[in-house]
């Protein structure tokens, strides 16, 4: 047994409302800078949807994430070694910037300089690539609230089989939730893996995947590897960047910027231990269906006093596996089962899970006349109701609708019984008892998804002082510095031949028409 | 440099400054030069992709140049390395020489003409890779491109639609005088304008070499072939190589410490 922690996160679903402030707060953190303006590393999509980038789950098309070979290896998807090698030249399966969007900028200098005339003058799009006018004709979530989406959600890979049709024909009673997604931090991560410079890597400590923006050569072979696609290619400096999980903050014990800035407090930061040797195993569960099991046991439980040796064994401090222990990720995942990952088929192991959403399956029971307060014709919906149940499943299951329908059922079940101690009522367990939950778990659960505080939603332990002489090395080594600010001065950015003292800093801008910003 | 060979005081100045002193200046600059900024510019050194970007173009045009580009440097290689005397000692004639090497050559040359062609095509002609372009971009493109092309006009000039001309008996001498540390200047002087260009501008190309994104040369990720997938480290920024099925089948724990 080889015991690693990692800092996972689990999202509430039910809570998202879309606001997009994550996605917004992140992009100033971390990609307002020249070269990455198309880039989210924390974006909210909405669902169903084709996603972002476009139709980004097909992997058939974009052959992310890991598969299993005809004897059962575990294979990249993208091919092996030296198919890699051999397109690096030109790689087949990586994403255009179309498949992004084009990001704009507006002339607004033409709201303040235009002549007095009839006509009020407007900011006009342009693009932030050729510094031309153009017309905005996509973006990152541009089927926001499923507006379009009668034209293009048909095309959300999740809608397999007749499901595409339906939700199409039945438009005014299809449902949609928000899927704020972010880089997985996977325990078996494909970027890592296709990086021909071996310049990704997942950090021992607390298990953060990060790009080494020295090392990286710009072979963009982690675009394709990744099937969130959650590594983006600088366009500026050649080099791929993805999100850090803001591990400056999470070393000093602080949640992400998406986390700390969350509006619907939907999400979830916490250790998770896990036992290293066991995940290439785990990963090659031959049944897609089996993977979800699979990863839950490689997880390690922070109480077992065999694993708390083991952990300190492998060097784990004592108060991290205390915080194991507190950790509220650790509870939705393993203890109450009501957290799920996201595409667990692509075999990646990922580790920032979902509470997958009972509103779809509760506006299905109000479209069909039911009473979704009651928890047995939101039982009878969850077994009935194929179009919402199917669509979660193949985002949260691998397809497999029993462990997303027993979800939603403890969910469902934990509703009305809280429903009913909250109006002073005894409560009464039938139903819990239906899903497997005790009075006192459904009071803890409760207390972890309605009313938990900051410090329990967050139970992220600090990096440790004797690890500090490392980390202040990587103080002068984040590769942000740049905002890509246009107000910066000039000079230093424009150096001939364009390059070494551009260390840090993007070359492209510069020679961008005004407006860029 | 040499003092032992007579012939340097057998050529006038011009000569000298030409197929010596820039040579080796060139030369210079291009090891000190990399050695600079290897260590002082990591993050610059990147193939600088814009696949991202304009994929239609690349599509064919950088398979297409690279892989040119691989056999022209191994026939430069051999043409320029391997002393005519060596080649005819394993019974390969003179005559049967240069016809493989024009016929190789030409195929070679013209996949790595079209592929830098279409590069420079989309450089110029779309719109988001132009203004992407950086200033060492500006002075590679057209020094790559004459270097090329020189190439390709000497070969088509003088070898296919001329006579013949052994640039083995004189320009690659000259060429292995400059590495013996035995300067030949004479042995390229007499040899035909368009060699002497080429020469020259691949002097040139070699010194602005390090200042380029042809760097990523040096990068080819080779050793991606041996490394284990999964990689791992440690905030002290030692790598660890885990263990993985996909990678590693039969040896499973132990992890290795490498770096």
């Amino acid at each position: 047994m080889r015991v690693m922690a990692q800092v996972a996160m689990v999202m509430n679903l039910d809570k998202c409302i879309g606001c997009h402030t994550c996605s917004v707060t992140c992009k100033q953190t971390w990609t307002n800078r020249t070269g990455v303006e198309y880039a989210w590393f924390n974006n909210v999509e909405t669902k169903p949807g084709v996603g972002y980038p476009r139709r980004y789950e097909d992997q058939e098309h974009w052959k992310g994430g890991w598969m299993l070979d005809r004897r059962g290896r575990l294979v990249l998807r993208s091919g092996g070694r030296l198919k890699r090698l051999a397109s690096l030249f030109s790689n087949p399966d990586l994403p255009a910037i179309e498949d992004y969007y084009e990001p704009v900028t507006y002339d607004y200098d033409n709201l303040v300089t235009a002549s007095a005339g009839h006509d009020v003058p407007v900011a006009r799009p342009r693009s932030v690539l050729t510094g031309k006018p153009t017309s905005i004709t996509w973006g990152a979530n541009w089927e926001d609230g499923l507006g379009g989406a009668s034209e293009t959600a048909g095309g959300d890979p999740n809608l397999s089989g007749g499901l595409a049709e339906k939700v199409r024909f039945e438009f005014e009673q299809t449902f949609m939730f928000h899927l704020p997604r972010l880089c997985e931090h996977c325990l078996n991560p494909a970027c890592v893996s296709a990086c021909p410079s071996g310049a990704m890597y997942k950090r021992v400590e607390d298990g953060i995947v990060l790009v080494d923006q020295d090392r990286c050569r710009g072979w963009r072979m982690c675009v394709t590897a990744c099937p969130y696609k959650k590594v983006y290619i600088n366009h500026a400096t050649g080099k791929a960047e993805k999100c850090t999980f803001c591990f400056p903050r999470i070393e000093a014990g602080q949640p992400t910027v998406c986390s700390e800035t969350c509006v619907g407090r939907l999400r979830y930061l916490g250790l998770v231990l896990y036992d290293a040797d066991r995940v290439g195993e785990a990963a090659a569960t031959p049944d897609e269906k089996d993977l979800l099991e699979a990863q839950r046991d490689v997880f390690l439980d922070p109480a077992d006093p065999d694993v708390r040796a083991a952990a300190r064994e492998s060097g784990i401090p004592e108060d991290w596996i205390d915080a194991a222990r507190r950790s509220p990720v650790r509870a939705l995942i393993s203890e109450y089962k009501v957290a799920l990952p996201l595409h667990p088929e692509y075999r990646t192991l990922p580790m920032v899970w979902y509470v997958p959403p009972l509103s779809p399956v509760l506006d299905a029971v109000g479209e069909a006349g039911g009473n979704a307060e009651d928890p047995d014709h939101v039982f009878a919906a969850v077994t009935r109701l194929r179009i919402p149940l199917d669509y979660l499943a193949n985002l949260f299951a691998a397809g497999d609708t029993d462990v997303v329908a027993g979800v939603l059922m403890k969910l469902t079940a934990l509703r009305s019984y809280m429903r009913q101690r909250t109006l002073g009522e005894q409560g009464d367990d039938a139903a819990l008892k239906a899903v497997g939950l005790t009075p006192t778990q459904a009071e803890d659960m409760h207390r972890l998804l309605a009313i938990a505080k900051y410090a329990d939603r967050y139970v992220i332990p600090a990096a440790h002082k004797e690890d500090a002489a490392a980390l202040s090395a990587m103080e002068n080594r984040c590769p942000v510095e740049s905002s890509g600010d246009p107000g910066e001065p000039a000079v230093e950015r424009k150096i001939m031949l364009g390059i070494p003292t551009l260390r840090r800093r993007s070359t492209a801008g510069d020679d961008l028409a005004g407006g860029a910003a | 440099m040499s003092a032992s060979s007579t012939p340097l005081t057998a050529v006038n100045g011009t000569d000298l400054l030409l197929w010596v002193a820039i040579p080796y200046t060139c030369l210079a600059v291009f090891a000190v030069g990399h050695v600079w900024r290897y260590r002082k510019d990591q993050f610059g050194w990147t193939s600088r992709t814009s696949q991202l970007l304009e994929h239609r173009w690349l599509r064919w045009g950088s398979p297409l140049f690279h892989l040119g580009a691989f056999a022209v440097i191994g026939g430069h290689v051999v043409g320029l390395a391997v002393p005519a005397s060596w080649t005819r000692a394993v019974g390969i004639s003179e005559h049967a020489y240069h016809t493989a090497a024009v016929a190789l050559g030409s195929v070679a040359g013209v996949a790595m003409v079209v592929g830098l062609g279409m590069l420079c095509a989309r450089r110029l002609l779309a719109p988001r890779i132009r203004t992407r372009t950086s200033h060492s971009d500006k002075l590679l493109f057209p020094l790559l491109s004459a270097t090329v092309l020189l190439g390709i006009a000497a070969t088509v000039v003088h070898n296919i639609a001329g006579g013949g001309y052994d640039y083995r008996s004189t320009v690659s001498v000259w060429f292995r005088g400059l590495f013996a540390l035995q300067p030949q200047p004479e042995a390229i002087t007499g040899a035909p304008l368009l060699f002497q260009l080429h020469a020259l501008t691949a002097c040139l190309l070699f010194a602005a070499w390090p200042f380029t994104r042809l760097v990523h040369v040096w990068s080819a990720p080779i050793g991606y072939l041996r490394r284990p997938y999964l990689v791992y480290r440690r905030t002290a920024a030692t790598t660890t190589y885990g263990s993985h099925p996909g990678s590693a089948q039969h040896k499973p724990a132990a992890p290795k410490v490498t770096r």
